[in-house]
């Protein structure tokens, strides 16, 4: 009997693109530190031993340069896999990003392809205070012309990479260091699990139901999934049944399954690591209260995110601003109060 | 350097095309802008008639866009700026698609979704952007992928002096440098950025001054000249097919028109135009090709009638042209995927 392989995020994700890139001589990969550090947080490790510094180029610290370089290598021909280690390291070249990256193939009339994937660490938990823990996630799916991937585990995170890669269009893919697997961090267990050895594309825009239930259904991604399980795992043994949902993708974004199960369950409890305000959590609630006509709510819309305030270092300041398991468990109970006030009564 | 006759025979046709079609496009553009046919109180309405939106045209700056695009084919890549007529002219855009797209019409290079500023041709490796400085990150990117794919195509960043003071001028010199990228960066110093002059905003005299930063040739051309921007191109265009890297130019050019159409212009003496069109480079040319016997007035004049027709007949296909569908709007957001923008909504 084959036993199955375990592989962290980061293992995965690396494994995605050197697949690609063997299949594909187009691809190649560049960023800070990608070549022999193998990425900060381990996305291209071995990628530099396996093809060589000319198809895995450590840039200069000059995002403006190397990203607007993906660009015009992208209309030229070449699949750039660009890493810019951290999300919010994107303020230095946002123009190239939504001016241009993002632009020129619906102002060439669909004429310019980009086939671009640009990668990059998300997520707190580890008090690197508000310039290193962001996810902002919904800052790129609000801004047209972007895919946005956000996986929860490497099997997943590995399917979706191959589909980013092959995809004609520019993708980000935000990986958050909570789940990566990595040997100087803590993680989310849940995050590594099986990988297959043979490519694989996962399609973008397709949620995935990680749990099934009758109760609540738990809209999520990312490390947030991860922490959803947990809570879920906890609320059954209080007889309540959530349904968690990852979401996978942000653009394109699964809204029917998001409908379909909160049309089961009744109940929506939205677990987000990015900012409360204008952001994902919103968005789910409008697409909710879009369908009310077909969608029954035993109990308003909730939602769990990172209050509008700048992320803090000390830890039980983050702790409090990041939502964690306990209150993903205590958001969902009161979800349920109008159940469990009957359970008692009966 | 030796110029042969058929190089110097174009730039001139080039030039004298760009002034036409500038010129065209200078009167076509007012049309519908000005009282009595716009909202009552406003002396200029910049959303109004056949061309809306901000017109910046290059009158004057020819010399720069021919001399440099006189060394190019069509696998040669140029990026142009927020005032790209003339280079995507030099570049063998055709005028037909390039004049559409600024009308919005579906025949247009973007079928109307780009307008003046964002003219995209893959066929002749043509691009631009609205943004100072943004043309350099992206022509390096041609210039890695030409050089990934063992090609000896070179190509072109083209930018005002204004935006040798971006961050991306600094980063896209150093990244050429240091990866040895066959792109040349060309600067057109007309001296104004908007209203700004050079000396009050560039710490060095020269923008070329600032290639030694980077370890890399840079060559200044003081006149507003296309036989000098040719010859002085020849060397880091050479240069660049060789593999050895990237080179800045810098041409001294004269822009004749405001920084865009409806620009009052009161940050400029009031002859500074009159006194540039002294020295103008299509004049300067007809009279070199003249005092060669390269051109004669009978061959001069069947030249520049050809030239007007092509941007007579271009504006004609323009205005002829229907407008997209309204929904069209929510196509081409992502390639081969129209369906998805339309599920967004």
């Amino acid at each position: 009997m084959k036993t199955e392989r375990i592989l962290t995020m980061a293992q995965a994700i690396s494994e995605a693109i050197a697949q690609e890139m063997a299949r594909d001589n187009t691809v190649f990969v560049m960023g800070e530190d990608i070549g022999s550090y193998g990425g900060i947080f381990g996305a291209t490790g071995g990628l530099l031993d396996k093809f060589g510094k000319e198809r895995v180029m450590d840039t200069p610290i000059s995002e403006t340069a190397f990203i607007g370089a993906a660009t015009g290598a992208a209309a030229a021909g070449l699949r750039p896999v660009v890493e810019l280690m951290f999300v919010d390291f994107f303020g230095v070249c946002m123009d190239q990003i939504y001016n241009h990256l993002a632009k020129n193939t619906y102002m060439s009339g669909g004429h310019v392809k980009l086939p671009v994937v640009l990668t990059t660490a998300i997520g707190g938990g580890y008090s690197d205070a508000a310039q290193h823990s962001q996810c902002l996630y919904s800052t790129f799916a609000h801004m047209p012309g972007i895919k946005v991937v956000v996986p929860s585990n490497a099997y997943d995170a590995k399917g979706l990479m191959t589909a980013a890669i092959r995809d004609d269009n520019p993708v980000m893919f935000m990986y958050h260091k909570g789940i990566m697997g990595l040997p100087w961090m803590a993680y989310l267990e849940g995050s590594s699990n099986a990988v297959p050895e043979e490519a694989y594309a996962i399609a973008l825009g397709q949620a995935k139901v990680m749990q099934e239930g009758a109760d609540l259904t738990i809209v999520s991604l990312s490390q947030m999934v991860q922490k959803a399980m947990l809570a879920a795992y906890e609320l059954q043994g209080q007889s309540i049944h959530a349904e968690v949902l990852d979401l996978r993708t942000l653009v394109p974004l699964d809204k029917e399954a998001i409908l379909k199960s909160v049309r089961k369950t009744g109940r929506l409890l939205i677990a987000d690591e990015d900012y409360l305000g204008f952001g994902l959590s919103g968005e789910i609630a409008a697409l909710i209260a879009e369908n009310l006509d077909t969608v029954v709510l035993k109990a308003p819309v909730m939602r769990l995110a990172v209050p509008n305030v700048p992320i803090p270092y000390s830890r039980p300041l983050e702790q409090f601003v990041i939502p964690q398991v306990a209150d993903i468990v205590k958001a969902a109970q009161a979800l349920l109060v109008g159940k469990l006030a009957k359970a008692v009564a009966a | 350097m030796q110029i042969d006759k058929e190089k110097l025979l174009w730039m001139y046709e080039k030039m004298v095309e760009i002034r036409y079609y500038e010129e065209t496009m200078a009167a076509v553009y007012m049309e519908g802008k000005l009282p009595p046919v716009i909202q009552k109180g406003l002396a200029f309405d910049i959303g109004g008639g056949p061309v809306p939106g901000e017109m910046h045209l290059a009158a004057g700056q020819e010399p720069v866009a021919v001399g440099v695009c006189a060394h190019l084919s069509d696998d040669d890549t140029v990026v142009g700026t927020h005032r790209p007529h003339h280079f995507a002219i030099a570049k063998g855009v055709p005028l037909d698609a390039m004049t559409a797209e600024m009308f919005g019409k579906v025949t247009g290079l973007g079928k109307g979704k780009g307008g003046h500023m964002h003219l995209f041709d893959n066929a002749h490796k043509f691009s631009c952007s609205g943004i100072v400085g943004a043309s350099m990150p992206i022509a390096c990117g041609a210039a890695l992928a030409a050089k990934k794919m063992g090609e000896n195509w070179v190509s072109i960043a083209f930018f005002g002096e204004g935006a040798a003071n971006q961050g991306a001028f600094h980063e896209s010199l150093n990244l050429a440098a240091v990866w040895k990228l066959p792109v040349v960066f060309v600067c057109e110093d007309n001296q104004w950025a908007i209203s700004v002059p050079k000396a009050k905003a560039t710490s060095v005299q020269w923008v070329t001054d600032r290639a030694a930063g980077y370890g890399i040739p840079g060559i200044r051309v003081a006149d507003n000249d296309a036989v000098a921007v040719f010859e002085a191109t020849a060397p880091a265009i050479a240069r660049a097919r060789r593999g050895d890297g990237p080179s800045l130019i810098e041409v001294r050019t004269d822009r004749y028109f405001g920084h865009f159409q409806g620009d009052p212009e009161s940050y400029r003496p009031k002859d500074e135009v009159a006194h540039l069109r002294q020295r103008d480079p299509i004049g300067l040319m007809s009279k070199l090709l003249k005092q060669r016997s390269l051109l004669s007035a009978d061959e001069e004049a069947a030249l520049v009638s050809k030239a007007q027709q092509r941007v007579t007949r271009a504006f004609a296909f323009a205005a002829d042209s229907a407008y997209p569908d309204a929904q069209d709007a929510l196509a081409d957001v992502f390639v081969q995927d129209h369906a998805f923008a339309r599920a967004l909504v």
